[in-house]
């Protein structure tokens, strides 16, 4: 078997084994929750009496034992189904399908953005180590590194579109201008600036503290310093040598925490209106929709698990070494 | 903590810095019913006054509440929160670490396992999922924060104790026929207490973030005031009333940054061979 399908095979397993954890968890929380999940069930749907009561608990199969209503729950979520939110009248799974690419834009995009500014600051301090710009960029990092991200949000917003007024406050696009083409598209990235920015600053915070120690650690290696007295120019030094192993770690880390990038996008979809599944998650909150929390938790996992197998591939990329076993 | 540690911290601008931040605001979260007797819930003046006016250094919100007062009565959730979820936390991933890394074999694998699985869950949407379904209350949101917290703590426990294990002294302490408690709480623990200290500090500061956005979502406890739920409901008026949302991000921001500063300098000062490098 070619190493490369191995390894995405292994990962595939590791990634069904996680996510069935997921659901039991999801089913436990269900039942773990205070009351009945048939009179709960009936409260959503806004009819509380004992008939209607005793018709989902049969309809659910919530009368019979435990591990046979695990088991008709699994068959279920495997089939797609998520369950039905009686807030919205409408199935989970179609809520949550209709707000994914809004998420995977703003996270995707908030990302790449901290990957990209988090490592070239990191870089910059090392190259400048002990001088100012490194004081800049680790004052910098530990600031963006406490500041809650919602607070972030709120303080652009109060700056960039409320003070000067450059840039809308929330929303994805502008409603009822009817752009076509081109300008819809540039109006939407401009609707994407700050809730991109804000989810980025973070991780561009965590990439670049990372980075700085990582270059440093590498710099002092043997092979940089042969490097150096090869007579290699400093740049290529740099991008050549030392950030191909230095970023590395940083790419673990990155990997680790894409969990918390969703997380953090729930938060800054709630500042920016953005019309995602973190948006979906504050409005089920607000309603107590367990059903629709249980399926943005799901999906959540789901998205994790795609984004640490792309970490995963990325990894293999840049370090030859990494034989796509484990 | 001998003399060298209290000196090397100490030395430490940053430190001293987060020490000095975090003291006052537990002397405000301490003294906040000396500082403002009146509940934060009520009225306390004219809606909407500006920071300054009328004897409100912070300004108030929609409904005349004193912001000062409210940031200084939820110094008292946060730390309340910070503290407590993690010392849950730190019980927890001290005890599976410890065991993983003592026993090894199927339990170590077991527990791993499973910690590896709480990293890799979204843990921000675990914990909004289950203070949700639990209502929100002090209880429910501390007990969550701790479920997401322990895992990384329990894979540092566990890596000290499987290389300590291998040690001469843990050896020669398990020859002599000591008993695991023994081993484990005279010799093996306290020789790995600096890096849970450290990962602790650091975590009070992730805890009170945790509680902050909680109550940001609406999800704190409906009884307590807290800084998220004052940025929260200052959303919808960010055009009017800058005041309502700044001041209270601002003390989560100047808490967080103070216990990180504290968190990094207990690290340097455990670490004297790190911090050499740190400065060349």
């Amino acid at each position: 078997m070619p190493k490369s399908l191995h390894f995405l095979l292994n990962r595939l397993v590791k990634a069904a084994v996680v996510l069935g954890v997921v659901v039991v968890l999801n089913f436990l929380l269900i039942h773990a929750a205070p009351g009945d999940p048939a009179v709960v069930m009936a409260g959503e749907a806004g009819a509380a009496d004992q008939m209607f009561v005793e018709q989902l608990r049969s309809q659910f199969g919530l009368d019979r034992p435990l591990y046979e209503q695990l088991g008709s729950y699994v068959g279920h979520i495997v089939q797609g189904d998520l369950g039905f939110s009686y807030r919205q009248q409408r199935p989970v799974a179609g809520l949550l399908l209709d707000r994914l690419p809004a998420t995977v834009a703003l996270t995707l995009s908030a990302f790449v953005l901290a990957l990209i500014c988090g490592v070239t600051l990191g870089v910059v301090a090392a190259v400048n180590v002990g001088r100012w710009t490194d004081s800049l960029v680790t004052v910098l990092a530990l600031l963006s590194y406490a500041t809650p991200i919602y607070w972030v949000g709120l303080m652009l917003v109060l700056v960039f579109s409320v003070n000067l007024g450059w840039l809308p406050a929330f929303g994805f696009e502008t409603v009822g201008a009817g752009y076509k083409g081109w300008a819809w598209f540039a109006d939407i990235l401009r609707h994407m600036v700050l809730p991109v920015v804000t989810l980025g600053l973070f991780y561009m915070a965590v990439y670049a503290r990372m980075t700085r120690a990582s270059v440093l650690e590498v710099a002092s290696m043997d092979f940089v310093k042969t490097a150096r007295a090869k007579g290699q120019t400093e740049w290529n030094i740099v991008t050549g040598h030392v950030l191909r192993n230095a970023i590395l770690p940083v790419l673990t880390v990155a990997g680790v925490q894409a969990g918390q990038l969703i997380g953090g996008s729930i938060l800054v979809e709630t500042v920016f209106a953005w019309p995602g599944l973190g948006r979906l998650t504050f409005d089920a909150v607000l309603q107590r929709d367990y059903q629709l929390l249980l399926g943005v938790f799901f999906v959540t996992s789901v998205l994790v698990i795609v984004f640490n197998i792309l970490t995963d591939l990325l990894y293999a990329l840049i370090d030859p070494r990494v034989e796509l076993v484990r | 903590m001998n003399k060298d540690f209290c000196r090397a911290f100490a030395r430490n601008k940053g430190a001293m810095v987060g020490l000095i931040i975090v003291g006052l605001i537990v002397l405000v979260a301490l003294f906040a019913d000396i500082l403002f007797p009146a509940s934060p819930w009520d009225m306390a003046g004219a809606p909407f006054t500006h920071p300054g006016d009328r004897g409100m250094l912070f300004g108030s919100d929609m409904l005349g509440r004193d912001i000062a007062s409210g940031i200084a009565h939820g110094a008292r959730v946060s730390l309340l929160v910070g503290l407590t979820s993690t010392i849950a936390a730190v019980t927890a991933g001290v005890t599976l670490g410890a065991l993983a890394g003592f026993h090894g074999g199927w339990i170590d694998d077991a527990i791993m396992r499973f910690a590896e699985l709480f990293q890799t869950i979204p843990n921000f949407v675990l914990v909004v999922v289950t203070v949700a379904i639990f209502t929100p209350s002090l209880t429910s949101i501390i007990l969550a924060i701790a479920i997401v917290s322990w895992a990384p703590l329990a894979r540092l426990v566990r890596g000290e104790f499987l290389s300590l294990s291998s040690r001469e002294f843990v050896q020669a302490a398990i020859t002599c026929g000591q008993s695991n408690t023994t081993i484990i709480f005279r010799h093996i623990l306290p020789n790995c207490l600096s890096p849970i200290i450290v990962s602790a500090s650091l975590m009070v500061a992730t805890a009170i973030l945790l509680e902050s956005s909680l109550s940001f979502l609406g999800l704190g406890d409906p009884n307590a005031m807290s800084w998220g739920f004052m940025v929260g409901s200052a959303r919808t008026v960010l055009r009017q009333a800058w005041w309502m949302s700044f001041f209270p991000g601002l003390a989560i921001l100047l808490t967080v940054l103070g216990l990180n500063l504290i968190g990094e300098g207990l690290n340097d000062a455990f670490n004297p061979r790190l911090r050499r490098q740190r400065k060349a």
